[in-house]
């Protein structure tokens, strides 16, 4: 019972220093809005519309055909003829082009002569995204070797699964409510605590009958609810905006987060009891972030990465949290086909409270 | 139960290689103001952290209201108050809403709280400013609302660090009351400060330096006690005056306070008057007027901490 009236003098002071923290109170809608915004539509990992030259020295229908393929495909876009393999490399230099397509004078010929490429690719390899959409209009003009006009079905047909018109939006979105509360909310607990170590109210709260898991609970406590609206914020926008779909319960997309929510909080609880200044506890929230972004899975697919990496990225919540989110709302998974990822973000979140616990002292020394 | 507040035996704290506080023995009676003096970096906070068990001695005992310290430091939560030396209390909540949250920290009932609430602002004068963030307050108002805080769940000890730094003479004074009417009413009170005027209102005084206790006792008592003999001189050439008696072997120090110099002369000079007499008018310097006078604090203050630098 005075546990009770304790934390909740907390949690309101809390409320309270927030509403009257006007900027804080605009990141905590601002934040995941310009991200959303930023990211749903900047984050655009299919390649298009890579500028390209060609020189076709034959000017046989053949060439024309294969031109007009590897246009169709979108991959490039098509801003200049030239007359030579030199002027090509001359515009990639400048920048002007990413690909060159060479096709030289006796095309048609060389189709015909397998032991003998027909034609040449120039490829900026500054970029390797570049690089990775250049394999893919070589399998065109590979096509082409075997006859243009031929109507037999392909070897392979791609079909892509759960985002068939593979628009990034769709993965990108439900990643980003994690990313998104990996970056808020394991700085509102950290801050929240070392801002009061920094003006002197620790010193005061800790003369006082406070428990220190009474102190931790309470603050965390206002910025589960914040969490909640943060998400709530994302899943609407992406839902009106970038019509993502939601494939799973909205009530497990909830519970997921709330756990996620929790483990970000206690992480940052973490951090505060390790540093000094807020500056000090930016600075290390930016260390879990930037792995948490690059290694989870949120840019990049967790299964082409090297071992050590996977590892790592195994140790950050967010990486359990984009597999469990991309689950419900992608998937239409439910929790108990989930069970063993959600058990990895409580293991989390027993392990920081802890560590939390046991470091904040009541002590100055 | 002993008629001692606080006893310390012994006590130490060492910082890496500073040596904060040097085996400090302290015993502060019940129902009385007790000051720690001393200048800035002379171990007085620390020891009153050690004290109220926010820091854990390197060597010695703590004995606070029956409690071990820092082993019950938990235990003694309820019973005392610390207002620490910077204002500790929320800037961005009211003075109503500070009060209210350290009233349910300290978990007061209902009916108590509000009456304790009430109480509180009545006596330290914060009616009209009940509504006003606490960041907005001036020095004297911040101290005042410190110490409403801190007494909210009637501590039987009260920790004050340097309460009044920030404070004009007058809120001081007022703050002073406040400190007696608590007293009166069964509080004990450890205060430190390195004001001379406020050291003299305290029952009984330490003075520390470079955390080491150099002088303990009523503030009569050590003026009363001092080993050394003050003699003032008011003279055309105070500054030459000055410089030439401390350079004198039986002159501790001398000290210019508006056109009269304080001179400390040591006590095994019996006619300190006349010996100062004697080198100035050698010296050819002006005169105007020489006399003995009865030591103050602030003299107190400097032969302690001048009798360790020359031991040292």
């Amino acid at each position: 019972m005075k546990s009770i009236q304790r934390i909740f003098a907390i949690v309101r002071k809390e409320v309270r220093q927030l509403r009257r923290d006007r900027l804080t109170f605009g990141m905590i809608v601002g934040i995941p809005v310009i991200q959303l915004l930023m990211f749903g539509y900047a984050i655009n990992m299919d390649v298009r519309n890579l500028n390209a030259a060609v020189a076709d020295l034959s000017g046989t229908s053949a060439s024309r055909q294969v031109v007009m393929d590897m246009t169709a495909t979108q991959i490039i876009k098509m801003v200049g003829q030239v007359d030579g393999a030199d002027e090509l490399e001359l515009l990639m230099r400048q920048g002007k082009i990413s690909v060159g397509i060479y096709i030289p004078p006796d095309f048609d010929r060389r189709l015909q002569q397998p032991e003998r490429a027909a034609m040449q690719l120039l490829v900026d390899g500054s970029d390797t995204v570049v690089q990775s959409a250049a394999a893919q209009l070589a399998l065109i003009a590979q096509q082409a070797r075997t006859s243009p006009y031929d109507d037999r079905p392909p070897v392979m047909e791609l079909r892509t699964y759960y985002n068939p018109e593979r628009r990034s939006p769709v993965n990108t979105v439900p990643g980003l409510i994690g990313v998104i509360l990996t970056m808020t909310m394991i700085l509102f607990t950290a801050v929240a605590i070392v801002r009061e170590r920094e003006r002197g109210n620790l010193e005061m709260l800790i003369t006082t009958p406070v428990k220190t898991p009474e102190l931790m609970l309470a603050k965390i406590l206002p910025y589960v609810f914040i969490g909640l609206l943060q998400v709530s914020l994302v899943l609407l926008l992406g839902h009106f905006l970038f019509d993502v779909p939601m494939r799973g319960a909205l009530l497990d997309t909830y519970i997921v987060t709330l756990v996620f929510i929790i483990t970000n909080l206690a992480l940052g609880l973490v951090i505060s009891t390790l540093v000094n200044t807020q500056f000090q506890a930016m600075q290390l929230a930016f260390f879990v972030l930037l792995p948490s972004i690059l290694l989870s899975g949120f840019m990049f697919p967790f299964a082409g990465m090297p071992r050590p990496a996977q590892i790592i990225a195994e140790a950050l919540p967010l990486t359990h949290f984009i597999r469990l989110i991309r689950g419900v709302i992608l998937r239409g998974a439910s929790l108990q086909e989930l069970a063993l990822e959600l058990a990895i973000l409580g293991g989390f979140i027993i392990v920081f409270m802890s560590i939390a616990i046991l470091r904040f002292s009541k002590r100055l020394d | 139960m002993t008629d001692l507040a606080i006893q310390a035996h012994n006590l130490a704290k060492t910082f890496g290689k500073v040596r904060a506080v040097k085996s400090l023995n302290l015993e502060v009676p019940r129902s009385r103001i007790y000051g720690f003096l001393g200048p800035n970096g002379s171990g007085k906070t620390t020891a009153i952290r050690m004290l109220c068990g926010l820091l854990t001695p390197t060597a010695g005992d703590i004995s606070v209201l029956g409690h071990s310290i820092p082993r019950d430091a938990e235990a003694l939560r309820l019973k005392v108050g610390y207002m620490t030396q910077r204002f500790s209390l929320f800037g961005d909540l009211t003075v109503n809403e500070n009060l209210q949250f350290m009233a349910d920290i300290y978990t007061l009932e209902r009916k108590l709280k509000r009456h304790r609430i009430g109480h509180a602002i009545e006596r330290y004068g914060l009616g009209n400013l009940v509504g006003q963030r606490a960041g907005t307050l001036s020095g004297g108002q911040k101290q005042r609302l410190a110490l409403a805080a801190t007494t909210l769940h009637s501590p039987e000890l009260l920790f004050l660090d340097e309460p009044t730094s920030a404070v004009d003479p007058e809120n001081r004074r007022s703050f002073w009351e406040a400190l007696f009417d608590l007293v009166d009413e069964g509080t004990t009170i450890l205060v430190s400060t390195h004001y001379m005027d406020e050291a003299e209102r305290c029952h009984a005084l330490a003075i520390l330096d470079k955390g080491s206790l150099v002088a303990e006792g009523s503030p009569e008592e050590l003026q009363n006690r001092i080993d050394a003999s003050i003699v003032t001189v008011e003279s055309d050439q105070p500054r030459q005056v000055g410089k030439m008696l401390e350079q004198q072997t039986f002159v501790h120090s001398s000290a210019q306070v508006g056109n009269v110099l304080r001179v400390m002369v040591a006590i095994d000079e019996h006619q300190p008057e006349q010996a100062v007499r004697a080198v100035i008018e050698s010296a050819g310097l002006s005169l105007k007027h020489c006399a003995s006078a009865r030591p103050g604090l602030e003299d107190v203050f400097v032969a302690a901490t001048r009798a360790r630098k020359s031991r040292a």
